[in-house]
């Protein structure tokens, strides 16, 4: 019995979530008094996953491009297997979610997604997962002998904890992949919603969209990812990839800053997994003051610019 | 081409939620159940595959018959016969099991859901129905072209997209992107008249079993008071000293 983690990564580098994930594994792998495993399959340096505590790390590698989610699905159940795991803990990047059901059904595996804690219990195996888009939570017990458990983004952290690692290699047959991938095209420059520790995003406040020269700005100076509100990207005044809200994309980032946005429930719902939110926003009856823990009530056109210059200021000093 | 778009039936984006009996049960009261908004890409754009090229659409749902409402929506927007398994939903995979079973038996090339339902959010039932009917799979797919029986996909990735390949019979979840908002379909009187005479078959469940159970519900702890403040410096010096988050 012991804990598998499946470390992904993309163009051979961990994603920030593989490090959560074992931070993750390490804890669950204690509370079960087992031993951590943790895959990667044409993963980055197995050095960095040392630093959180994979003592034993199992490579696969092979000449997939990319991600396939038939290929990796067979890869974890094969490693399952041989390694005798009984528990799969597995990201929440978009990957993640595509590969951990297919595992389920491979290894007949319960599966909880979205889990924001430790299990409460390993016996029964007990885990909290996020529900109705962020407006609670449930507590589920998986009651199958080997289980799958979604780890939801910045919901742990990673936690250092540095040990002396080794590295394993694995043979797996790849099975016909279905899908084959064609092309990939990835915004360079830009900081990702789902990778981004700060995300600044903007509403129909900001008027139109000439006037997001200013939220570009600060994202740039904050290192932040920039995003909007659905009348925003219904409007077409930003890519529908940057609506953020209850069917755009969730965020759950340590800052939410949210600039002329007014905070419907559908937009709340989408952000409220974000640590910290700031609001600036002219109207005081706006119902995002009630949801957020910072708030300026002002004009975003003259609040922006100052906080622009203030902050490049912070960042120098 | 056979189509089957899976529907979930969910609350409304504006609803409240709160839980009764202990805070082991959801609470119904006053809750208004839609098309879950992730199932109504899938749908749309099976809705342009019959149009644009001819494909018949079936609609399904794992539910009891409060439910019906719902696949009479789907009805109404345009889809030729809806299916309802009779059981009410307990976890992903028994969904995906009780799913498998039609597609098993109805023959369908090509099966569309959305990537998540809008109350559990588990972003699990399409790949494990995939995996069960052993059907290509495409996850979080924003855009979607079948020619005979290849197919060709648009899917987000991390940061980005990536355009795939596939062969039918497939399963694929949609997502915002994979048509335009502003081509959703709302039911009109017409449809709604004609949904009323189109097939609305009951199928028993299998009796698949569960693998997870919910054991009671929480919900996010009360948040404190904003703290407003008048300047930008006063903000910058709480997040940076009390916040710590720049």
């Amino acid at each position: 019995m012991s804990v598998l983690v499946f470390a992904d990564s993309s163009e051979g580098k961990f994603k920030k979530t593989a490090f959560e994930v074992v931070s993750y594994g390490k804890k669950v792998a204690e509370q079960q008094g087992s031993d951590m495993l943790v895959l990667t399959i044409n993963g980055g340096d197995a050095s960095e996953l040392y630093a959180y505590g994979a003592e034993k790390v199992i490579e696969v590698k092979n000449d997939l491009p990319s991600f396939n989610a038939k290929a990796y699905a067979a890869v974890i159940k094969q490693v399952v297997e041989a390694k005798a795991a009984n528990t799969v803990i597995i990201d929440s990047s978009i990957d993640g979610f595509t590969v951990a059901p297919l595992v389920a059904v491979a290894i007949e595996a319960g599966y909880a997604s979205n889990v924001v804690d430790l299990p409460s219990s390993t016996s029964p195996f007990i885990v909290k997962r996020k529900a109705f888009s962020n407006k609670g939570f449930n507590n589920t017990e998986i009651s199958t002998g080997n289980k799958v458990v979604g780890v939801a983004k910045n919901s742990y952290g990673a936690h250092e904890n540095v040990v002396s690692g080794s590295v394993e290699s694995f043979d797996a047959t790849l099975p016909d992949l279905g899908v084959k991938s064609e092309s990939i095209s990835k915004a360079t420059g830009v900081v990702s919603i789902a990778d981004a520790d700060i995300v600044v995003s903007a509403g129909r406040g900001m008027k139109g969209p000439e006037n997001w020269g200013m939220i570009e700005e600060l994202a740039s100076v904050l290192g932040a990812a920039t995003a909007c509100s659905k009348p925003v990207s219904d409007l077409g005044w930003r890519p529908h990839g940057e609506h953020v809200g209850q069917t755009g994309k969730p965020v759950a980032s340590n800052l939410y800053i949210a600039i002329g946005i007014s905070g419907a429930i559908q937009h709340l719902a989408g952000v409220n997994a974000s640590k910290v939110k700031v609001v600036i926003n002219s109207d005081p009856d706006a119902p995002f003051f009630k949801a957020a823990d910072y708030g300026i009530v002002g004009d975003a056109f003259e609040v922006v610019p100052q906080l622009i210059e203030k902050l490049k200021a912070f960042k120098q000093a | 081409m056979k189509i089957l778009v899976c529907i979930s039936h969910v609350p409304d984006t504006t609803s409240k939620i709160n839980f009764t009996d202990n805070n082991t049960k959801f609470d119904t009261n006053g809750v208004q159940y839609v098309i879950n908004p992730y199932d109504e890409f899938s749908l749309t754009r099976a809705m342009w595959f019959k149009e644009k090229q001819g494909a018949s659409v079936t609609v399904v749902n794992v539910g009891d018959a409060s439910t019906e409402p719902t696949l009479r929506k789907a009805l109404a927007i345009g889809a030729d016969n809806a299916v309802r398994v009779n059981v009410a939903p307990t976890d992903g995979l028994m969904v995906a099991k009780e799913l498998a079973e039609v597609v098993k038996n109805g023959g369908y090339d090509l099966v569309l859901a959305g990537k998540e339902s809008a109350d559990y959010n588990g972003q699990m039932v399409p790949g494990m129905l995939a995996s069960l009917v052993d059907f290509n799979f495409v996850n979080a797919c924003v855009g979607l072209e079948v020619d005979g029986t290849a197919v060709t996909l648009d899917r987000e990735i991390d940061g980005g997209e990536e355009k795939v390949s596939s062969v039918l019979p497939m399963v694929v979840a949609g997502q915002k992107g994979m048509v335009e908002e502003k081509d959703l379909r709302i039911p009109n009187m017409r449809g709604i008249m004609m949904a009323r005479k189109k097939p609305l078959s009951v199928v028993e469940p299998i009796g698949a079993a569960t693998s997870t159970a919910t054991k009671d519900f929480e919900k996010p702890a009360e948040k404190g008071a904003i703290k407003l403040v008048d300047n930008v410096d006063a903000l910058i010096d709480l997040l940076h000293n009390e916040a710590k988050a720049i």
